[in-house]
Order: C-alpha cells, then sequence, then structure tokens
C-alpha cells in the first residue's frame, strides 16, 4: 500500500503536520512519497530527512507560487495517479479541508476527513474521526482502489527518525485557475496558530474585558503558548475570530490546554476535549469545563494567573 | 440572480446523541432538528444578494422527510422555490450526497450557489469543495466576507493563522462561515409565506457508497479530574503536577 503524502508549507517553511503524517506513515511501515507543490523551500532535503522521509519531488509551475483550490486539486489528483498511491494523505487543516474533498471529486475517491486514529490492518485502513462535534466517535471504511484520508493536526506527534531523502523537482503544466489568493492578510506578525501549537491558554467571558488579556498573553508567552478564546470573548470583540475555539471556532489537540474564564459550554468542549491534558481555572465549582478537566483551580482567576506568572518566572530563573 | 442554497437538517448542537443498540445509526427519536447553524449564514447571503440585485432564490435539501421542516425555515427567511430530493436517509458518504446535489444544480443554471463551510453532525466539511470539482466551477469555502460587482466575485476566507483574499467569477460555489452576516430570524410574514410555497419532490437514485460507517462509539470516558485547590495557594501544586505527573512542562 503505497501512501502520498501531501506536504504543507508557508512562507518557506514546512508545516509539522507534514512531520506528524510522515511518522504516522513509517508507524504503519506503509512506502511513502511526499510532494509539495509550489513550494520554495531552500533546506527541504534536510528538514524531511529528519523526519525520515526518503522521496521527496517538489512540484513547480507557473503561477502555483499562490494557492489556488482549483489549480492544486487538478495537480495533486494527477500526481496521485502519476506516483500510483494508494492513498492520499494530507492534514485537517485549512488547506487540507479545502483541497481533499476536490481531489476526491476528481478521483472518484472516498474521503475521510479529521481523523484521530489511522491503522493498518492488513491492506485494510481502520480509521477513526469524530462526529457530532466529539460526542460520538465513527469507524469508518474506505471501500476504492484510492483512498483518501486527512489526520487530525497535532494528534500524532512527529518523531526524529534520520533517513537520506532524495529530493527531486518536477515541473508541470498548470491549467487554467479559475480561483486564485490574490492577497494573503496574516495575524500578528509570528503569532502561533492555535491549531498547530502544542500548549494553548484560553480565555472567556471570566476575563472581564479585553484590558486584562495581558495575563492571558504573559501567561502564554512563559509556556511557549497560543493564545485562545472562547465564543464570548470573541463575539464581545475582545478577541479576533480566528483564536476561537469550538465547533464554530478552530478545534484543536494540543498537549495542554489552559481554560481561564470558561465555563466550558458544550459548543467550546466540541473544540478543545482531545486535548491531551486540560487544566481549568474558575470561580464556579459547578462549571462544565472541570468535568473535561484533568487538573482544577476552583478560585479567581484574577489571583490565580498572576500567581502562576510569578511562579513560571521563578521556575525559568 | 438567479442564487441556489444547499441546506441540511442537523441536530441540534445542544441534542445529547443517542446510538442505536447496533451502534451503525444515531438514534433520532429524541432529537430536536434544526437547519444546519452554517447554513443559516447561507441563506441569509442568497436573500441579501437577492434584495440587492433581483432574481430568485432556491432551496435544495437533501434527506428523508424530516427534512422539509428545515426547508421551510430556509423559506421563512426569504427563500423562493424549494426542492427536496428523497432519500430514505442522509448518506454516509459525502461523495454520494454531493454527486445527487450536483445533478440537480446543473439543471438550474445557477449564478451563485451557496452552502454552509461544514454540517454540524458529520462534520465532514467537503460538499462544498467537492461541488466545485463536480461542476468545475470557482467553489471558496470557509468565506467571512463576500463582494459581488458585475459578475465578479471577492472573497475573503479563513485560513490557519490569518485570512485569504480571492478573486473569481461566477457562476461559483461559496461555503459560508460564521461572520458572513448576521441571520434574520423568520418574520411571522415570512413563515406565512413559507407556507405557500409548494415543495418540488424529487425521488433521487443514489450512487453506491465508496465510505462506509462500521460502527459508532462514545468516546471513552475521562477520569475525573483533580481539583487541586481553591485559592491561588494551589499553584505551585499544579505547577508540580503538570510537571512530574503529566510531564507537559
Ligand atoms: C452513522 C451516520 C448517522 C447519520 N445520522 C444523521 C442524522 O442523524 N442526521 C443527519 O442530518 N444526517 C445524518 N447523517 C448524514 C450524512 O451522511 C451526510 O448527509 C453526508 O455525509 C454529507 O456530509 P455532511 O453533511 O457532513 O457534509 P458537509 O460537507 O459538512 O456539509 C457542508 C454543507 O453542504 C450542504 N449539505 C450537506 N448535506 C446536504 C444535504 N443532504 N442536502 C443539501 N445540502 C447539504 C449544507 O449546506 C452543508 O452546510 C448520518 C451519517 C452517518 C454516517
Ligand atoms: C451553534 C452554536 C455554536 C457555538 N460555537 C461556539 C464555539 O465555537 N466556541 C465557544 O467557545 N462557544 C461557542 N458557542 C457558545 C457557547 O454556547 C457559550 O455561550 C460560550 O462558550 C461561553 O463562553 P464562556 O465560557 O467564555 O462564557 P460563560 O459561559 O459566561 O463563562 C464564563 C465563566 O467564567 C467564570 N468566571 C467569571 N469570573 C471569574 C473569575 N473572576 N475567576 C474565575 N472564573 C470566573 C464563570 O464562573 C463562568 O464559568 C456556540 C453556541 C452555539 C449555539
Amino acid at each position: 500500500m503505497k501512501v502520498l503524502i501531501y506536504g504543507e508549507h508557508r512562507d518557506g517553511q514546512i508545516r509539522k503536520i507534514t512531520f506528524e503524517n510522515i511518522t504516522l506513515t513509517r508507524s504503519l511501515n506503509a512506502p511513502f512519497e511526499v510532494v509539495f507543490i509550489g513550494a520554495d523551500i531552500p533546506d527541504a532535503g534536510e528538514q524531511l530527512s529528519r523526519y525520515g522521509a526518503e522521496q521527496v519531488t517538489l512540484v513547480k509551475g507557473s503561477g502555483l507560487e499562490k494557492y489556488s483550490p482549483d489549480g492544486y486539486a487538478k495537480i495533486l489528483a494527477q500526481l496521485v495517479q502519476k506516483h500510483e498511491a494508494d492513498v492520499l494523505l494530507m492534514g485537517a487543516t485549512a488547506t487540507g479541508k479545502d483541497l481533499a474533498p476536490r481531489v476526491s471529486a476528481i478521483l472518484n475517491a472516498p474521503l475521510a476527513t479529521d481523523c484521530t486514529k489511522v491503522e493498518l490492518d492488513g491492506d485494510q485502513l481502520r480509521l477513526i474521526r469524530p462526529m457530532y462535534a466529539g460526542k460520538v466517535l465513527a469507524n469508518v471504511s474506505l471501500n476504492s482502489g484510492i483512498k483518501i484520508v486527512t489526520v487530525r493536526p497535532n494528534v500524532y506527534s512527529a518523531h526524529e527518525n534520520p533517513a537520506d531523502a532524495e529530493v527531486r523537482e518536477e515541473t508541470v503544466e498548470v491549467p487554467d485557475l479559475k480561483t486564485v489568493v490574490k492577497e494573503i492578510i496574516s495575524g500578528a506578525k509570528g503569532k502561533l496558530d492555535v491549531t498547530e501549537a502544542d500548549i494553548i491558554v484560553s480565555g472567556g467571558r471570566g476575563m472581564k474585558g479585553p484590558e486584562n488579556w495581558h495575563l492571558i498573553e504573559e501567561l502564554a508567552e512563559l509556556l511557549g503558548a497560543a493564545t485562545g478564546a472562547s465564543r464570548a470573548a470573541v463575539d464581545a470583540g475582545w478577541r479576533p475570530h480566528d483564536e476561537q475555539v469550538g465547533q464554530t471556532g478552530k478545534t484543536v489537540s494540543p498537549t495542554l490546554y489552559v481554560a481561564v474564564g470558561i465555563s466550558g459550554a458544550i459548543q467550546h468542549l466540541a473544540g478543545m476535549s482531545s486535548s491531551k491534558y486540560i487544566v481549568a481555572i474558575n470561580k464556579d465549582p459547578e462549571a462544565p469545563i472541570f468535568k473535561v478537566a484533568d487538573y482544577g483551580i476552583v478560585a479567581d482567576l484574577f489571583e490565580v494567573v498572576p500567581k502562576m506568572i510569578e511562579e513560571l518566572k521563578k521556575m525559568k530563573n | 440572480m438567479n442564487i441556489a442554497v444547499c441546506v441540511k437538517q442537523t441536530p441540534d448542537t445542544e441534542t445529547r446523541i443517542k446510538l442505536t443498540e447496533d451502534q451503525k445509526r444515531v438514534d433520532e427519536s429524541d432529537i430536536n432538528f434544526i437547519l444546519n447553524p452554517y447554513d443559516e449564514f447561507a441563506v441569509e447571503q442568497a436573500v441579501r444578494l437577492k434584495e440587492a440585485h433581483g432574481g430568485e432564490v432556491t432551496v435544495i435539501s437533501l434527506g428523508p422527510d424530516r427534512v422539509k421542516t428545515a426547508i421551510r425555515t430556509a423559506l421563512a427567511m426569504g427563500g423562493d422555490r424549494a426542492i427536496h430530493l428523497k432519500t430514505e436517509k442522509h448518506p454516509d458518504d459525502p461523495l454520494v450526497t454531493a454527486k445527487a446535489l450536483a445533478s440537480v444544480l446543473k439543471e438550474g443554471n445557477y449564478d451563485l450557489i451557496l452552502l454552509g463551510k461544514q454540517a454540524i453532525d458529520d462534520d465532514h466539511n467537503q460538499i462544498p469543495s467537492i461541488l466545485g470539482a463536480l461542476l468545475d466551477i470557482p467553489a471558496v469555502t470557509v468565506v467571512i466576507k463576500l463582494e459581488v460587482d458585475g459578475n465578479n466575485l471577492t472573497a475573503e476566507r479563513e485560513i490557519d493563522g490569518g485570512h485569504e483574499i480571492l478573486k473569481f467569477s461566477m457562476p461559483a460555489i461559496i461555503g459560508a462561515q460564521r461572520g458572513l452576516n448576521e441571520p434574520r430570524y423568520p418574520s411571522l410574514k415570512g413563515i406565512m409565506r413559507a407556507k405557500k410555497i409548494q415543495i418540488e419532490e424529487r425521488e433521487v437514485a443514489l450512487e453506491p457508497e465508496q465510505l462506509k460507517v462500521e460502527l459508532l462509539q462514545y468516546p471513552p470516558p475521562k477520569n475525573p479530574g483533580k481539583i487541586v485547590g481553591d485559592s491561588a495557594e494551589a499553584v505551585p501544586e499544579l505547577l508540580r503536577l503538570l510537571h512530574e505527573e503529566a510531564k507537559v512542562l
């Protein structure tokens, strides 16, 4: 069973999900190749070697420097066929979510999105994907020649496993592009996105207002974390929507999720309950967040968070 | 402007999901069904575009008889016509749903096809992008802003860590994300008007499904957590646990 891993990149950087998918595929003992479309990654070989990739293809073509949903889909579908892959593996990232269904339609190959478990049993893939916002886990099977799977970021961690990557460049004929990205508006420079972060510190309505968010930011910085927010905080205009965690925001699976002044509504839990460890700080002992929290402190956040900052600073010195 | 909106009926987000005994399906008996929340943004956008540019809004939904309630909600918000693609159940495989929708959409010659970015039950996130490839027209997903200038469209979509602006032209498909607009509540007049609209029913022949749900399970219960303390005094102990027990610091 041959796997083609779609490599994700941004600004010349390979995104973490690519390494996660390499580690996952290695654990399945399946032969694989990694393809990047439109990438300009100076040290691709070196980076990918570290995680054990042996075959890497950088696909170039005029106009491919920027993402085009229809253009990338057509090229990726061709690559799957040309490389005679049985499985196309992608991340359930913004790009993966947009691109994978298009390839599925072009190849008439079924797609299981946002999988949290991928196993191989003989030639059969065993997949688990959450449904109904994580209230149900579904075992799904794909019964077809070519299968497409997207994996939720951060569920599988990337392990280094050195190999010698052979990097080839391939130039392709680019089809008529119907849709092209004209502009990318990045969030604050260097800001870590919640979907990629190992640790997230999120604030909710309990923060009382944007003027108190320096507490979340300071705690996040000490932990090397990204900052998130509940919908209440986003709706109030305290935080940008791209920080919202939950059913109508982002789904995250960090190693550690710290919920500060968040009650833990079902729609919020939908986005973060697959985190490995959850810490809740809330003054209401009945808050539902404590039902999913591994560790909780029932107290005023305005006393607890400054104390955390103080203690972490001590630990650093 | 000739606009289509594809809507799905889904369980209310607050609904407790119960599985059938054979664990193959969700027990629907106690479920409160609603119009998929993301589809409200799609319907709202369609109605606003109709109000600004003239034209007609056709609401399309595939599924069992009960989906008519969701269709009525969309009509009450301002839809003009409706097509119900009758099936026994919602297919497991989104590709099968999308193909059935595509064949109806092709006939309709729509300038714009609006959908929600994802259905909150199966959370596949697939249909808008699949339709783009099947109909071979631009499809832009997770859209939070849409501008129409004659035949040209500019859409802003959310990506990880930022936004993207895309330009394309009609006919096109839009997957709506929260933020695109503020959906209206159906007015009494709208509800009365919706009642009078005849929903066109069509039988659809679905293709065989390649994606199958073999088994549904509840997620394993979480071990009860530890309340470390009830004041800031507990902070050192919390950090110790994170460091030594969870090994995350
Ligand atoms: C075990 C199981 C149980 C299920 N139980 C239920 C259930 O209880 N209730 C239920 O509603 N579904 C149920 N489904 C439904 C399902 O199979 C979907 O219709 C199909 O898989 C499409 O995926 P999606 O809706 O997640 O698509 P997405 O790609 O997430 O949907 C995106 C958008 O596409 C449009 N769309 C999606 N489906 C339709 C449709 N049928 N008609 C018109 N527009 C549509 C909507 O605008 C939607 O916002 C169940 C599926 C399985 C596997
Ligand atoms: C269709 C739909 C989709 C939704 N999608 C999302 C989503 O994606 N993400 C999301 O987050 N929500 C979502 N929601 C909203 C969700 O239902 C909740 O309303 C929201 O999560 C509440 O945010 P919160 O926990 O910050 O606020 P609240 O529920 O008001 O909780 C605030 C908490 O702070 C605590 N607190 C207050 N002061 C202090 C203090 N000084 N010290 C310590 N604790 C304090 C309180 O005890 C309380 O528990 C959605 C709702 C719907 C209907």
